[in-house]
């Protein structure tokens, strides 16, 4: 029976309150550890498609008659247009339309960052769309910026409320400490370059609007889309079958889509606005920067008496306030903690999710500063974790649905203890280390989510749903849920995604939320289809229904008996099976959350300041795995953007303008495979028993979460030095081990003084 | 007018002044496997090759090709690498996969038993955001099956 409830939503830490209908989800737990299909390593069922190149991606489709355009962007931070005039741009060649301030809503005559749109042309190609964009004439009033984050505080230029917590009595806990540590930790902005750049294709198709656009959310888009052109939603429709990564900047439809939209309205053409690599760079979203100014205080044996830290994000022109708090506030038992967060308002590009949006920051201050902590307390910092691990929710005091970070410290030990014999390899300059983070994070998915199945007389099974596969390979994932709930081998189950007019609304690929919120509602639709075969199977063969399973394709009795799967869907010929389902409520009254720890090893060339990731270990708890193949890439993939955003990757602006100096693919850094280390991965595949008919979390994020941290305190380990400030530049290291050396001859000569 | 010969065929095309040969492959040939990341030479998603010789197709203009083979995913559909990339998971949104499996058919070509550090030299160039690198180099390592 379907159900009414108000339940909580949670999409990258933001809760919203929502009515659902939940349907009955009444299903029996699969048992844990490997299945038939789940839980086994499968090959991506879309893999080839993708390897031969025969996949269409957003970037390849094309359609006849398809116009392309070029956006007229701000040159600078702040400014005004006095002055602009499309008619000699209009009149060059191969130009069919253009779009000023006033005609879309995106585009501004007072743009507030470097690369706002503020007009756009369209033409028979892009590189005529380009030579026209220089005839378009433009004069600018150009204003001084504001860039300091700090500046925009003391001003109260903030993009939201400042956001104050706390629990206990923070000063009260300080005076209760042994030991008191203070630092102020900083993190850059990082630019997510995902290969595919962010691009729409709009055509009109009499009054429905066609959107093929590279998207992590396609029935966001189709909704925002709706709205802001006042049409109906089912008259716009969203196509996104293959997607070329998003990492969190492709959650919204963008100005691209707006733009094609228009411009595919006024010239009655298709028509394409894809951002090049630069205005990638410019405008399509970033992790923000952060200023992190924290406290901590522990008592002698260990215990955290306090937990402080103002947190200040920079997150340019408009965009949200991630939690860079929410790890100080959730990762441990400490009775007194106090954070204040504020979202500077600056003259920079807009900041969007990036994997694990503030957790990623705030974890790199809060595990910074444990160490730091336990350098002073002389206390092992794996076990400086266990003295204050959390065994209830600390916002609310919820239950955990599960948590086995206890476990993952455990399956921790055996890499923590190559401390010895890797720092035994320090050889001249070259000094070696160890180090770990903890990892807390989102990741429980939820309600609305829906899937279809459908059954034909040859016994295979098509999985509908409107999701997309953003190259996690929730595709496969998919298909081996519905196999495994119909007893059918994985080359029998195919997976149609990706277009709205193609089936149930499915939810956003973001938050880690794709397989827990997706992978239930396919579930159910698969047991829905399978009761049905065998009330079928049960009337053909004169047998109690209740004594028929679907096994290997089989339909199987108890008694013995056993018969090829088609053998009752061909009855149907034309006949199809359907099934439908919808993802279940999350469990009431619990926190849902992900956990785990990182252990790396270092190098570090004190002389140069050169730092080398030689190994990482990953030990993450996520619920149940459905491909262990599939998530060890994923984790591998999480480590290595975490290990460029700790050691290369920074947007960097010039000073005066604020104009952005790494727009190119050469000036801003991401990782080659030359600069991987070895990755070790281990998943702990424990079923979440209160999740859910599936109990598995999402994976896309926490393994981005604790890297950072993880090598800031190997270098530590390896050299006495604190790091804080990301990335970690030869220059920063080099100022950490000085700043180590002042105060170890500082403490010398105290020494000396008082012998 | 000029010949174009690609994977085996030849093809007659009239590109602009300046047109690049990823821009001809794929919108004049309709060869879309061969992507574009940036554009200008720093990702090696547009990676083809020219008589064996892994180069940037969008930063190579097609007038220069001249009579030399030019080699795409298209043409290498069938090589062992684009199965030992699927088996050994080598790929995420796929988006630089062509481009990876391009570059490494050359390597391989060249020097069918490739160390660890060799692939990592022949690969550094092909740039990939989803961080599949540990399993392309599994790929390349284990190609033969
Ligand atoms: S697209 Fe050619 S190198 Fe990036
Ligand atoms: S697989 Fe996504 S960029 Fe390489």
């Amino acid at each position: 029976m379907a159900r009414l409830i108000r339940t909580e939503k949670e999409v990258e830490g933001r809760y919203t309150e929502q009515w659902i209908v939940v349907e009955e989800d009444a299903l029996e737990r699969w048992p844990e550890g490997p299945l038939a299909v789940v839980g086994r390593e499968a090959p991506r069922t879309d893999g080839l498609a993708r390897a031969r190149g025969e996949a269409v991606y957003t970037a390849d489709i094309s359609f006849p008659g398809l116009l392309h355009t070029a956006v007229l962007r701000s040159p600078h931070a702040r400014a005004r247009v006095k002055r602009l005039e499309l008619g000699a741009a209009l009149e060059a060649p191969g130009v069919r339309g253009a779009v000023q301030p006033g005609d879309v809503e995106c585009l501004t005559r007072e743009p507030g960052y470097p690369g706002a749109p503020v007009a756009a042309i369209a033409a028979d190609s892009a590189g005529l769309a380009r030579a026209a964009l220089e005839r378009i004439e433009v004069e600018w009033e150009v204003l001084n910026p504001l860039l300091d984050p700090d500046e925009a505080v003391r001003r109260g230029e903030l993009t939201t409320e400042r956001r104050p917590y706390a629990r206990g009595d923070l000063e009260h806990g300080l005076a209760e400490a042994d030991i008191v540590v203070e630092a102020e930790y900083r993190t850059q902005t990082v630019l997510h370059n995902s290969m595919e750049t962010h691009q729409a294709v709009c055509r009109w198709q009499g009054d429905t609007l066609e959107v093929y656009t590279s998207t992590q959310f396609i029935w966001g888009v189709r909704n925002a889309v709706a709205e802001q052109l006042g049409l109906p939603p089912d008259r716009v429709r969203v196509v996104c079958e293959y997607m070329g990564g998003g990492f969190g900047a492709k959650n919204d439809p963008g100005d691209y889509t707006f733009l094609a939209a228009e411009l595919a309205r006024r010239t009655g053409r298709p028509v394409r606005c894809a951002l090049t690599r630069r205005e990638e760079n410019l405008d399509s979203g970033n992790r923000n920067a952060t200023i992190q100014r924290l406290r901590a205080g522990a008592r002698a044996d260990g215990t955290l008496t306090a937990l402080g830290g103002e947190f200040v994000a920079s997150i340019g022109a408009s965009g949200w306030l991630a939690s860079t708090a929410g790890p100080m506030q959730m990762l441990y038992a400490c009775e007194n903690v106090e954070t204040l967060e504020y979202g500077a308002k600056l003259n920079t590009a807009p900041m969007a999710a990036f994997r694990a949006p503030g957790f990623v920051e705030g974890t790199f201050g809060l595990e910074c500063l444990l160490d730091e902590l336990a350098a002073k307390l002389d206390l092992d910092p794996l076990e400086l974790r266990r003295i204050n691990y959390a065994h209830a929710d600390l916002l609310d005091d919820r239950a955990f649905s599960s948590k086995n970070l206890a476990e993952c410290y455990r399956r921790a030990e055996p890499h923590w203890a190559r401390r010895e014999e890797v720092r035994a390899r320090s050889a001249g300059p070259w000094r070696h280390g160890v180090g770990l983070a903890s990892q807390i994070w989102y990741g429980g998915g939820g309600p609305p989510s829906y899937a279809w199945i459908r059954v034909g007389s040859d016994g295979r099974a098509t999985v509908v749903t409107a999701m997309q596969d953003i190259g996690t390979g929730s595709r496969t994932a998919m298909a081996q849920i519905a196999a495994e709930e119909l007893g059918l081998p994985l080359d029998r189950v195919d997976v149609v995604l990706g277009d709205s007019a193609r089936g149930p609304y499915a939810s956003i690929s973001a938050g880690s939320s794709t397989i827990p919120s997706m992978g239930p509602a396919v579930r159910s639709a698969a047991a829905d289809a399978g009761r049905q075969i065998l009330e079928i199977a049960a009337q053909r063969y004169h047998l109690e229904e209740r004594v028929l399973s679907l096994r290997d394709g089989r339909i199987v009795s108890t008694d013995g008996g056993s018969w090829p799967l088609e053998e009752v869907t061909g009855l149907l010929e034309e006949g199809q099976i359907l099934g439908k389902g919808a993802r279940g409520p999350n469990p009431a009254g619990m926190r849902v959350l992900t956990f785990g720890v990182q252990v790396a090893e270092v190098a570090v060339d004190v002389e140069t300041g050169e730092v080398r990731v030689d190994r990482i270990a990953a030990i993450h708890d996520v619920g149940r795995v459905i491909n262990p193949l599939g998530a060890s890439s994923q984790v591998e993939g999480g480590i290595i953007q975490g290990l460029g955003h700790t050691l290369s990757e920074e947007r960097l602006l010039d000073p005066a303008t604020g104009g952005v100096l790494t727009q190119t693919l050469d000036a801003y850094r991401v990782p080659t495979i030359a600069d991987v280390p070895e990755i070790v991965t281990e998943l702990l595949d424990l079923p979440d028993a209160h999740l859910t008919n599936l109990g598995a979390k999402g994976l896309g994020e926490p393994p981005i979460i604790p890297t950072a941290a993880a090598i800031a305190n190997a270098i530590r380990d390896a050299t006495g030095a604190d790091v804080r400030s990301l990335p970690i530049t030869r220059e920063e290291m080099l100022r950490a081990l000085r700043q180590a050396a002042d105060r170890a001859a500082a403490r010398e000569s105290v020494g000396a003084s008082s012998a | 007018m000029i010949e174009l010969r690609v994977n085996g065929g030849v093809h007659r095309v009239d590109p602009a002044v300046g047109r690049s040969l990823a821009e001809t492959l794929r919108e004049d040939l309709g060869l879309t496997g061969t992507k574009v990341a940036c554009g200008e030479g720093h990702c090696g998603a547009c990676t083809v090759q020219l008589d064996g010789v892994p180069v940037l197709s969008c930063i190579t203009l097609v007038h220069t090709v001249r009579a030399r083979e030019v080699t795409t995913i298209e043409g290498l559909r069938d090589h062992p690498l684009v199965e030992s990339f699927v088996r050994a998971d080598a790929l995420q949104c796929g988006f630089c996969t062509p481009g990876q499996i391009v570059s490494a058919a050359a390597l391989v070509e060249a020097n069918p038993e490739p160390s660890r550090d060799e692939i990592r030299h022949a690969m550094a160039g092909n740039l990939c955001r989803c961080g599949a690198y540990p399993k392309i180099e599994e790929a390349v390592l284990t190609w033969r099956g």
